[in-house]
């Protein structure tokens, strides 16, 4: 034995004291990167150090909500316009005013609380830029709250003032602009998400107007159908969305482009398919079903389907924006 | 109208950061956070909305018995990165309110005062130059010392660049000096050492110009950036296709309802 071992006091294992250190290791260890074994680098193929080539979208929960009910609503300016020209009197028309109204009351709301205050809203209203779709859409939500409301007034006014060419002429205009720009407020937010530098929003430019369209019809056609409607015209409807929606899952699916990853694999994965499935598929059977049952099952069948189209279109877009946060951060120099 | 431009020579950075204290300084942006990032001596990770000029240490991977001044050794390069500044920039195409403007200098300007915050210029910039301010909930971006411009004056970071890294003045002046730049560094052996400057891309070409050393894609700089707008034809025709079948689906729908009523 040397001299030094005598010196030192012996250890005695203390469970608190190694406790202590175990706890020590833990705190730091949060400070590892989760890649520590393998350090990122700057490479051709990793881009500088596997940062991100391009920005997340930095929207709040608002602008995915706003996509859904913007949708929703469009689309309940485009029903209820056409229902009343094809001489609809079931209290359709003026369910569908009362959806699009909401709708146009709801998004500037949701886009003013993304925005923080509401004078910022209106720098948008300054300028019109064909080449921003953000400005197109601006103006058509406008344009469509105009008309939404103005058909909404007209309605209400009719039984109470004595006016009444003024409230048919302000019923006609208001659905004639729903209609008109209804048809862009649904399938514009495809244009605007397309048109920037998150590749899988990008590399689905030509789908994502048409899917955009097909969701909002559904969603506004299960809104409709859960008020009481049970028009064939709507059936109809949903049967040829969900069918859209189908499709568009399954090209989704079969995409092989490596910008597709972020809406077929991890949570933004699944939570696309979610979508897809309550859009498409679950939608499309129930209604088929409903043609085969008795009367009253036949009708709740038609409210289950209504009920996963809205939920599924209202899924589709948050799934979306989701995907394009993981894309942008999966993004590298190409 | 002037095109005034950066030409930043990797070669002859040393990485002080110098410039990214002057542009802060200068501009009086805010803290960017006291983050380590462990990447090199990179701390600010990417340009943002609160890091205007940014300087990159791009590390070679090391090799067990060579140092840093072995000929063949591990390279370690540094650039300072910067806002492009692009002739055809996806940021001012998509700006909704007009707050992204092209000034009389030929540089993207950003007029705070009527930036909303909509965030949309984020998602068009294919270089991921802007973000929106987490507190301010508006977006920042390198104004190109659009206040000194208009007063004669060098931009900060240009200015206090220690090695002439950073060089401000004519866009086609500057692309002639990258040229023979290169040539003269090819000469002395520096054989990577090239022009980043996307003139054959949908940007045309971007008014800060880079010489790097090695591929620029291990600098972030994509060698494709696309301008979003670039798709909007593919986008709207595909709008007006869907509003079409949505619109005659209706119209047969409802028709078709009312026809079996009667």
């Amino acid at each position: 034995m040397s001299e030094l071992s005598r010196v030192q006091p012996e250890v005695v294992p203390e469970l608190e004291k190694e406790q202590r250190l175990s706890l020590i290791q833990c705190e730091a260890l949060q400070f590892v990167p989760a890649s520590a074994s393998s350090f990122p680098v700057a490479t051709t193929k990793t881009g500088y150090y596997e940062l991100p080539m391009v920005k997340e979208p930095s929207w709040s929960w608002e602008v995915p909500l706003y996509f859904f009910i913007g949708g929703a609503a469009g689309s309940a300016g485009v029903i209820g316009a056409v229902a009343r020209l094809t001489g609809d009197r079931s209290g359709l028309v003026s369910h569908a005013r009362k959806i699009a109204f909401a709708g146009a009351v709801l998004s500037p709301a949701l886009l003013i609380s993304d925005l923080g205050r509401p004078a910022r809203f209106l720098a948008m209203l300054r300028v019109f830029k064909p080449q921003s779709p953000m400005s197109v859409g601006v103006w058509v939500l406008m344009a469509f709250s105009g008309g939404a409301t103005l058909s909404n007034a007209g309605e209400w006014l009719e039984d109470r003032s004595p006016y009444s060419r003024l409230t048919g002429l302000m019923q006609n205009l208001g659905d004639i602009a729903s209609l008109l720009f209804g048809l862009p407020l649904v399938t514009y937010t495809g244009v605007l998400i397309g048109a920037t530098v998150i590749p899988a929003w990008k590399r689905n430019m030509a789908l994502l107007p048409a899917h955009f369209a097909a969701s909002g019809m559904a969603a506004c056609v299960g809104l409709l159908e859960l008020m009481g409607h049970e028009n064939p015209a709507l059936q109809a409807l949903g049967v040829g969305s969900a069918l859209v929606e189908t499709g568009m899952g399954a090209s989704i699916e079969l995409n092989p482009d490596p910008a597709m990853k972020p809406l077929k694999h991890g949570p933004s994965g699944w939570l696309t398919r979610l979508g897809g499935a309550l859009s498409g598929p679950v939608p499309l059977v129930l209604r088929a079903c409903s043609f085969f049952a008795s009367r009253k099952r036949a009708s709740m069948l038609r409210k289950y389907a209504a009920v996963s189209s809205v939920v599924g279109s209202a899924i589709t877009r948050v799934a979306w924006v989701h995907a394009g946060h993981i894309s942008a951060r999966e993004s590298r120099p190409t | 109208m002037t095109t005034s431009a950066f030409l930043t020579d990797s070669t002859l950075c040393i990485g002080c950061k110098a410039c990214e204290v002057a542009c802060k300084e200068w501009n009086g942006v805010s803290s960017d956070g006291f983050d380590w990032s462990g990447l090199s001596y990179d701390n600010t990770f990417s340009l943002g909305a609160r890091t205007w000029r940014h300087v990159k240490f791009v590390e070679g991977i090391p090799e067990v018995g060579k140092g840093g001044n072995d000929p063949g050794g591990s390279p370690w390069n540094f650039s300072s990165d910067v806002c492009k500044h692009c002739e055809v920039a996806g940021c001012l195409e998509a700006c909704p309110t007009g707050a992204l403007v092209r000034t009389e200098f030929n540089s993207v300007f950003l007029q705070p005062d009527v930036c909303n915050g909509c965030a949309y210029c984020v998602v068009s910039c294919p270089f991921g130059v802007l973000e929106r301010d987490v507190e301010d909930g508006r977006a920042f971006k390198c104004t190109f010392c659009y206040d000194r411009q208009k007063a004669g004056l060098t931009p900060a970071c240009a200015k206090v660049c220690p090695t002439q890294s950073i060089q401000f003045g004519e866009l086609d002046d500057l692309r002639v000096r990258a040229q023979k730049r290169v040539e003269e560094l090819r000469e002395r052996g520096v054989e990577d050492a090239v022009i980043y400057d996307p003139q054959h891309t949908s940007v045309k070409g971007t008014h800060a110009v880079f010489i790097v050393r090695g591929d620029p894609k291990m600098y972030n700089l994509p060698p494709n950036p696309e301008v979003p707008t670039e798709s909007l034809r593919t986008g709207w025709t595909s709008a007006a296709i869907a509003a079409g079948f949505m619109l005659a689906g209706t119209l047969v729908a409802f028709l078709g309802a009312g026809a079996k009523r009667l």
